[in-house]
């Protein structure tokens, strides 16, 4: 234990003499937060859309009137004619172009039906999809509006189901909320990962480890010494970006932070044998940064933080099932979003303790102090 | 104190050393001598347990270094031949943590460093890597003996450093040996072997000799002459063609000739001047453990 200690006391030397050490700990946290959450950001907001109105009537007022009211819609023009409106979509000045026919004013109330023309840019797939959605929606509320107050007529056979959606545990779909907890799980693998496969490697690269090795200190010591910093550290950036996350998007903390941080003490302990398996098979820092980079790619696409699993080919699916990011990144979401309890990720923690076991030895095994 | 017996390592196909039989008694200053390569850093590392031989054992005191690599790297004070040391930590620092690594204080065995840590003592708080390379040589040796080992381990000491600090860094181990200590130590500079109580040359993977210096140049019986003057590569392949002539090659400014016995100097001057080669002087040397070496290695 005295070893450890005095081992444990070097490492903290040398970590914190390393001028690259604080940057990482204390600014990367928060230039990840800021940057990816706000830029990997799928929301639609300010869609500009412009209207050709060939009716200039009450009721076409209204309908634009309606649109631009929702916060989502700008009005970026009134158009004279087709051909204005084509440019725009051209130009980019709009997303959206939404087309009045003459005479809808007098068609809805002669004929109770009128039609209107929406064309949407959709270079991008999705965010049309939602744009023409929100628009839908938005005209859609306005019919019921005119079948109950213009034309008096006391139920519509047409619509009899009224769906209302509700968005559970993310009720504004706000997507701070859902990306933040996942950019933390990544943070902390990297701090596993990159920097204790590092740390170890340094000690062979410099040649350290070979005066290390011609000394008493034992092989479960020298490791212990090792990676237990990176723990600490990886554990006190998750507090330091769940606070700072917190202080900028103020996102809902839900469940209880004793079973999030339970977990991500072994999930660390995971993540820091894969660190120490990287570091048996490389000899250089170099080596160690590729081959962990390698591993990190992999465990950031596969574990659902930019797209769901549930969307995933099967096969792919089934890969997701070893990926422990993809445990990490679920369980984080589910605590600070949904306030799961400890029983509700019970099979979250088992998947992980397994995890812990099997890399830490097959790492140790690997790690041999004699050739 | 040391004995390698029938030792053989290979690297795959390459065969680094092969059946070598070596013994240090104590309180010696040992010398493993040979060029780079010879296969002096593979015995080094299987004494200090770093390293499996594939044939044979070693013994540390009496034992064992595979079963007891305990007590090996308890009584053990190695100095690698690359500089290990945390570069990031001080003096100091590097020091403390050696010693404590050991289970043991600076304090409890500052006697033993005192004459080499007395230069350091100015710069123990400049961190190791700061340090100049005669500097950095004197803390490893600090940090080696620091915990008061019963054999030192020098792996090529001295390369890389300056002529005078290689003669300090001698002088320093000739004072250790006086405390009692016995030291192993491996150099490619035969020019070191005089400064040893025994050395052992070594080639190939294999030991040519092992005896005292004076000892393997007293065994030297061929008449050597030195060439001087200012000469040609092909002077020396000229010689080396010569019946007369056993060993030719470059001794400092002068050739270094080996004659086969029965010739003399006269036979050698006359097919020099038929080949009209010039020279300042020819004349009778007295052979040094570099001769022996290269001798013994024609002769292998």
């Amino acid at each position: 234990m005295r070893t450890i200690l005095f081992l444990l006391r070097k490492e903290f030397l040398q970590i914190f003499r390393n001028k690259g050490m604080l940057p990482i700990i204390f600014v990367v946290p928060v230039v990840q937060l800021l940057v990816l959450v706000n830029a990997a950001n799928f929301e639609i907001k300010n869609i500009r859309f412009a209207v050709l109105d060939n009716d200039q009537s009450q009721t076409s007022h209204e309908l634009v009137q309606k649109l631009i009211a929702t916060n989502y819609f700008i009005l970026s023009g009134n158009l004279k004619n087709e051909a204005e409106a084509q440019s725009y979509l051209a130009k980019r000045k709009a997303d959206m172009i939404l087309e009045i026919p003459q005479k809808f004013e007098s068609d809805l109330e002669r004929m109770h039906s009128a039609s209107l023309h929406m064309s949407v840019n959709a270079i991008d797939g999705s965010a049309a999809s939602l744009v023409s959605f929100y628009a839908s929606s938005v005209i859609l509320d306005f019919n019921r509006q005119i079948v109950v107050d213009q034309l008096r007529l006391p139920y519509n056979p047409t619509l009899p189901i009224q769906t209302e959606s509700r968005y559970w545990f993310n009720p504004e779909l706000e997507y701070s909320s859902f990306m933040t907890p996942g950019i933390l799980a990544v943070l902390v693998t990297m701090v596993g990962m990159f920097l204790s496969s590092m740390n170890i490697v340094r000690e062979k690269e410099i040649g350290t480890i070979e005066q290390l090795n011609v000394t008493p200190i034992s092989k479960p010591q020298f490791i212990i010494a090792k990676l237990a910093p990176f723990w600490l550290i990886g554990m006190f950036m998750l507090a330091f970006g769940l606070t700072v996350g917190e202080l900028i998007f103020r996102f809902p903390i839900l469940g209880n932070l004793g079973v999030l941080f339970g977990f991500a003490g072994i999930y660390l302990i995971a993540v820091l044998g894969m660190g120490l398996f990287v570091s048996t098979i490389t000899h250089t820092q170099q080596q160690a940064m590729l081959i962990s980079w390698f591993f990190i790619v992999i465990f950031v696409l596969m574990s659902g933080l930019f797209t769901s699993i549930d969307n995933m080919p099967d096969w792919a699916q089934k890969i997701t099932w070893f990926n422990p990011m993809a445990y990490f990144v679920e369980l984080i979401r589910m605590v600070l979003l949904k306030g799961s309890r400890f029983t509700d990720v019970s099979h979250h923690f088992a998947v992980m303790t397994g995890m812990a076991v099997v890399i830490n030895a097959f790492a140790v095994f690997n790690y041999r102090k004699r050739a | 104190m040391i004995e390698f017996s029938n030792i053989s390592k290979s690297y795959g196909s390459v065969q680094a050393v092969e059946h070598i039989n070596l013994k240090v008694e104590k309180g010696e200053l040992f010398g493993l001598i040979g060029p780079d390569g010879a296969g002096k850093t593979t015995l080094i590392r299987m004494l200090t347990t770093l390293l499996l031989a594939d044939e044979g054992n070693v013994l540390f005191s009496g034992k064992d270094v595979v079963k007891d690599y305990l007590y090996v790297r308890n009584n053990v004070g190695y100095m690698p031949g690359t500089f290990s040391l945390y570069q990031d930590l001080s003096v100091e620092e590097n020091l403390n943590f050696f010693a404590t690594a050991f289970g043991t204080t600076v304090k409890a065995n500052y006697h033993l460093i005192e004459p080499i840590y007395v230069q350091l003592e100015p710069f123990k708080k400049r961190r190791a890597g700061a340090l100049s390379g005669g500097m950095k040589q004197k803390l490893a040796l600090c940090c080696a003996l620091i915990h008061k080992p019963e054999i030192l381990v020098l792996d090529e000491p001295t390369t890389g450093v300056d002529a005078v600090s290689r003669k300090e860094f001698w002088e320093m181990l000739q004072g250790l040996k006086a405390e009692g200590l016995t030291i192993f130590v491996s150099t490619p500079y035969m020019d070191e072997a005089t400064m040893c109580d025994r050395i052992a040359l070594i080639q190939d993977g294999h030991i040519l000799d092992t005896d005292t210096p004076t000892g393997i140049v007293a065994k030297f019986n061929y008449t050597l002459l030195a060439l001087t003057g200012k000469y040609k590569q092909e002077t020396i392949e000229l010689l080396r063609s010569m019946e007369q002539v056993k060993n030719a090659f470059p001794f400092g400014d002068s050739i270094h000739i080996t004659l086969r016995n029965g010739y003399s100097v006269k036979e050698i001057e006359g097919l020099l001047q038929k080949n009209s080669v010039a020279y300042e002087k020819l004349e009778p040397a007295k052979p040094v453990i570099e001769d022996c070496f290269m001798d013994l290695m024609t002769s292998h």
